[in-house]
């Protein structure tokens, strides 16, 4: 964990080289960050890579590595539309990284905030809340998904909510698990006994403590929901087109697979190796925090 | 004595372990050489870190799978054990040798029945039979004197007590018959009466069963009442060892000497002969010095000498005595271990806390069929009845019980954390035993302040020192200013003698004890009145503890601060504390000055506490009362006098029925009792000093 290192004084870049060090210690956490950072960095570059358009047709059924007519390569071929598939699958990962972030940060911070009141305040706060987060967790994800986003259409916005219900609860069991077993800590007690207001305790003096479980469970659930974005894609309620999405590009494609198979294989590798990456991650994280 | 033909059943020589970690390999545990003779318990004595239990398990062979054996050979009744092969290694562990932990919750099966547990070691080790097993465990828990062998052995562990269990764990590990029992501290879980019980009864089975026994123990006093031979280890070393009466009496290594100096034997005063804490930290495992690993704590330190290189044992006087100090004949040891800062006593003043009839009741639900067929559906835990005292300026007052007396709870009504059922807490005369925390002014709050037990839980780890006490000082006002408020950080920092860049320190960079200190500035940051201290050196390392307690007193000298001291501990008590309550079940059942109370006339569970206080004093004689029994459950208490079940002065068909009344038997000596005056005025005191030798 990030606080495992030895760093003295707080400045933001040495503790990122700290973790960095930590990281370097598990092969399996520098493999998942490897396979993460690509993608990241691919996401990041897209604009500024000497890309083609993606959303360009310009001759279809390519396959990887043909030459085109001005001369340029299509690395990775292009697909029945004639677009050129690399810069898809990298447009593509642009698209799944920040949808996949910003869902799961939102998830976190409902998470968070329900788990959080649930295990410090307990009684009625924890009743309410929990059982909100059983019936939530006794939904088939996938019908939930489905109901969400079929009734109030296909937008980012939409799989932010439909991300959120799926997986704050739990989060939320998480977060209030931890809780239970912070708050008996004597440094909570100390905050109680000078009079800190609840919500002080909660953020301030609770929340920090459990950032080390989280930043691995965080981890795992980007890789989920970067499985949920490609799936609900697959099942044509994803982000709205042209632009492309790794789901839907496997679904356009897969009918035409037995002579032109590339078109589907790639986004699915694609996808998984940024599970795989995220996953990775998370379990050498977790392999860290448990050393020592 | 050692006689050459008698083959030791333990000998460990030169013995070296060592552990692989991400600092590289760090040698737990040097050169160690331990001899045990059949019959014969020989205690393992030091503070924490210092490797004793490492090498319980090096003799075990449980160092997991990065410690190793590096050097050095443990032979079992004359044979090697590195040359035994895996099988007869597990046959000779469990059977020959055995081992009692110190959680005894740890160490049996929750899933499983006692008795099945207990039967399997003989079904295993020999072979029995299931009725010969049966016959053997239910002998063996009549042995560890358990009540009721036949219920116990039906029992699943969660349903019997600590001490119970351990008593368990105790005759778990005597079924197979070993001939070498490790006992790694047995009652440091355990409360001191429940612990007196254990520590008779460990005596009494090696002296029955011809048991050789390694009594590992941070406590002198109870390695004194246990053992024949000490070995004293600092660092990963033994420093010093022989009979106990030897070591005890003419300690020859100053660590041992700085041990003896820094604990509150009787005799000590904390104004008049204040303990001796010894300076500086026990040095890390893989940053140990050069030479002696005791020099940069040492007064005696001569440099060339003593950091030149490895100081080997040396034998002394008697054959067996041996320390590891290169300057055994250079020191008096007949001189005092250290400057003694003598002061004079603390006058108490004004009174501030007038706490009177205070009562709290907790309400349980009980919501079972029964339950309410019998319309009792609400019962309460009375877990403070009838609390009332005074507490002066600048006075230290001991609030002294075992678990479950009602101290914790009573600390917590003043705090505001909890709101008391009946009767009034007065703090400069007004009343706040209604008033829950975050109704009283950040004054109010800020003159009450509380010192916490557990070091490594008091300071959250996640924010910086200076961060942690800045928030309590601009809490309670004092300051405002960010540069004032550094300043007074700074300020609170040197109040504890701590260095002032300890403030941009993570609570993880701190030992024990600073951390301890840490929280004794957060205490002091509002310019407390009262401090509630709940037993806040209790999981200190002895040396740390004199040096905490010392500090409490200075600063309580120089601030006038009321201490309230919450504590299991008598000797320290006796050692701190101007006037002592002590509690049973909720009840104050004596109170009084520190004099009044440690001198007869007791109530009998007073006595019975002090009896049970182990001394690291071979000059001490101790009369011994035992209790029986197991502290009762506040929910379902008694009738008539709390103490009345474990009581060994028992009235029959009066402190079974009546309440006792609370009597007066000095000025300002209470008692919560049932005796006559002639019975208080028989009573004699539990400890004597023997003439000086």
């Amino acid at each position: 964990m990030a606080d495992g290192g030895t760093i003295a004084t707080a400045s933001g870049l040495r503790r990122i080289a700290g973790a960095l060090a930590l990281i370097r210690e598990s092969p399996i956490a520098m493999a998942g960050l490897a396979l993460v950072a690509f993608w990241v960095a691919l996401a990041i570059l897209a604009p500024v890579l000497p890309l083609h358009d993606p959303n360009l047709p310009v001759a279809p059924f390519k396959k990887p590595l043909a030459e085109a007519k001005d001369g340029a390569v299509y690395w990775l071929g292009t697909d029945h539309k004639g677009r050129d598939m690399l810069a898809r699958v990298i447009f593509g990962a642009r698209r799944v990284l920040i949808w996949a972030t910003f869902a799961t940060s939102v998830a976190y911070v409902v998470g968070i905030m329900m788990g959080v009141v649930a295990g410090y305040l307990g009684g009625w706060w924890d009743e309410v809340l929990s059982f909100l987060g059983n019936v939530l967790l006794s939904f088939p994800v996938m019908v939930l998904y489905i109901v969400i986003i079929a009734y109030l259409g296909s937008t980012g916005f939409n799989i932010v909510l439909a991300v959120t219900f799926a997986s704050a609860p739990g989060i939320m069991r998480i977060v209030r698990g931890l809780v239970l077993d912070l708050k008996t800590r004597d440094y909570i007690l100390a905050a109680q006994t000078r009079g800190e207001a609840p919500l002080y305790i909660m953020l301030v003096e609770l929340l920090p403590n459990a950032r080390g479980p989280l930043i691995v469970d965080a981890c795992l659930r980007l890789g989920y929901t970067t499985i949920t974005i490609a799936m609900l894609g697959y099942l044509g309620l994803g982000l709205p087109p042209p632009d492309p999405d790794w789901g839907k590009m496997i679904a356009e494609t897969q009918p035409l697979g037995s002579f032109a198979g590339h078109m589907a294989v790639i986004p699915a590798l694609a996808i998984s190796s940024l599970v795989l990456g995220f996953n990775l991650l998370a379990d050498g994280l977790r392999e860290i925090s448990l050393r020592d | 004595m050692a006689d050459s033909d008698i083959v030791p059943v333990l000998e460990c020589k030169g013995l070296c372990v060592s552990f692989r970690t991400r600092a590289g390999e760090v040698p737990a545990v040097a050169d160690f050489d331990m001899t045990v003779m059949p019959g014969e318990a020989v205690g393992l004595v030091g503070e924490s870190g210092c490797g004793k239990s490492t090498v319980a398990l090096a003799v075990m062979r449980y160092l997991g799978v990065n410690g190793a054996i590096v050097g050095g050979e443990v032979r079992f009744r004359g044979r090697d054990m590195a040359d035994m092969s895996a099988d007869e290694l597990r046959r000779v562990r469990g059977s020959k040798i055995a081992m009692v932990y110190q959680e005894p919750m740890a160490s049996l099966n929750p899933s499983m029945r006692i008795g099945e547990q207990l039967m399997e070691v003989p079904i295993y080790h020999e072979g029995a039979s299931r009725d010969g097993a049966r016959k053997r465990a239910m002998a063996m828990l009549e042995d560890v004197r358990l009540p009721d062998p036949a219920r116990i052995m039906d029992a699943y562990p969660h349903q019997l007590s600590g001490g119970q269990q351990q008593r368990v764990v105790i005759a778990m590990a005597l079924l197979s018959r070993p001939e070498l029992l490790l006992l790694d501290e047995p009652t440091t879980a355990l409360d001191v009466t429940v612990e007196a019980g254990i520590v008779q009864l460990v005596k009494d089975l090696a002296r029955r069963h011809g048991t050789a026994m390694i009594y590992i123990s941070h406590n002198l006093g109870l390695i004194l009442e246990t053992c024949d031979r000490v070995t004293v280890m600092y660092s990963g070393e033994a420093v010093e060892s022989g009979a106990v009466g030897d070591v005890f009496e003419r300690m020859r290594h100053p660590y041992t000497r700085g041990l003896f100096a820094s604990i509150p034997l009787p005799g000590a005063d904390r104004h008049a002969r204040p303990l001796v804490p010894i300076p500086g930290q026990l040095p890390l495992p893989h940053r140990r010095p050069s030479g002696c690993n005791f020099g940069p704590r040492c007064a005696f330190l001569a440099e060339g000498r003593c950091d030149a290189e490895r100081i080997p044992m040396r034998a002394l006087d008697s054959r067996e005595h041996a320390a590891r100090c290169v300057r055994v004949d250079d020191i008096d040891w007949s001189a005092a271990a250290g400057p003694a800062d003598a002061a004079e006593a603390i006058q108490p003043g004004r009174v501030v806390l007038d706490v009177e009839g205070m009562r709290k009741y907790y309400e349980v639900r009980d919501s079972s069929l029964l339950a309410l067929i019998q319309g009792e559906s609400v019962r309460y835990v009375k877990a403070n009845e009838e609390i009332t005292f005074q507490a002066r300026e600048a006075e230290t007052v001991a609030i002294v019980g075992e678990s479950g007396c009602g101290k914790s709870t009573f600390a917590k009504v003043l705090m505001g954390l909890e709101q008391a059922s009946a009767g009034a807490v007065r703090l400069d005369g007004k009343d706040l035993a209604q008033v829950p925390v975050n109704e009283r002014r950040a004054g109010t709050i800020g003159r009450l302040q509380m010192v916490f037990q557990n070091p490594f839980d008091t300071l959250n780890p996640s924010h910086s020192v200076g961060a942690q006490i800045a928030r309590v000082v601009r809490k309670f006002g004092v300051e405002t200013d960010p540069a004032k408020v550094q300043e007074k950080v700074y300020e609170l920092l040197d109040l504890v003698k701590l260095p002032r860049e300890f403030a941009h320190r993570r609570p993880r960079q701190l030992s024990g004890g600073q951390k301890q200190r840490v929280g004794i500035a957060r205490a002091f940051a509002g310019n407390p009145a009262i401090v509630v201290a709940d037993e806040p050196v209790s999981a200190l390392d002895v040396s740390v503890q004199a040096a905490v307690t010392g500090l409490l007193t200075e600063i309580q000298r120089t601030r006038r601060t009321t201490l309230l001291f919450i504590s299991h501990d008598l000797s320290v008590v006796r050692y701190l504390a101007d006037r002592v309550i002590v509690m049973y079940l909720g009840h104050i059942v004596e109170q009084g000055t520190t004099d009044q109370v440690f001198n007869p006339p007791y109530h009998p569970y007073t006595e019975a506490l002090l009896s049970a206080v182990p001394i690291a004093d071979t000059s001490v004689e101790k009369r011994e009362i035992v209790l029986s029994g197991e502290i009762p459950s506040a929910l379902d208490p008694p009738p008539g006098c709390p103490f009345q079940t474990r009581c060994p002065r028992r009235i029959d068909g009066l402190c079974d029925t009546e309440m006792p009344p609370r009597r007066r038997l000095a000025d300002g000596h209470e008692v919560l009792c049932h005796l006559d005056d002639d019975s208080f005025a028989a009573m004699t005191p539990v400890f004597a000093m023997q003439a000086a030798s």
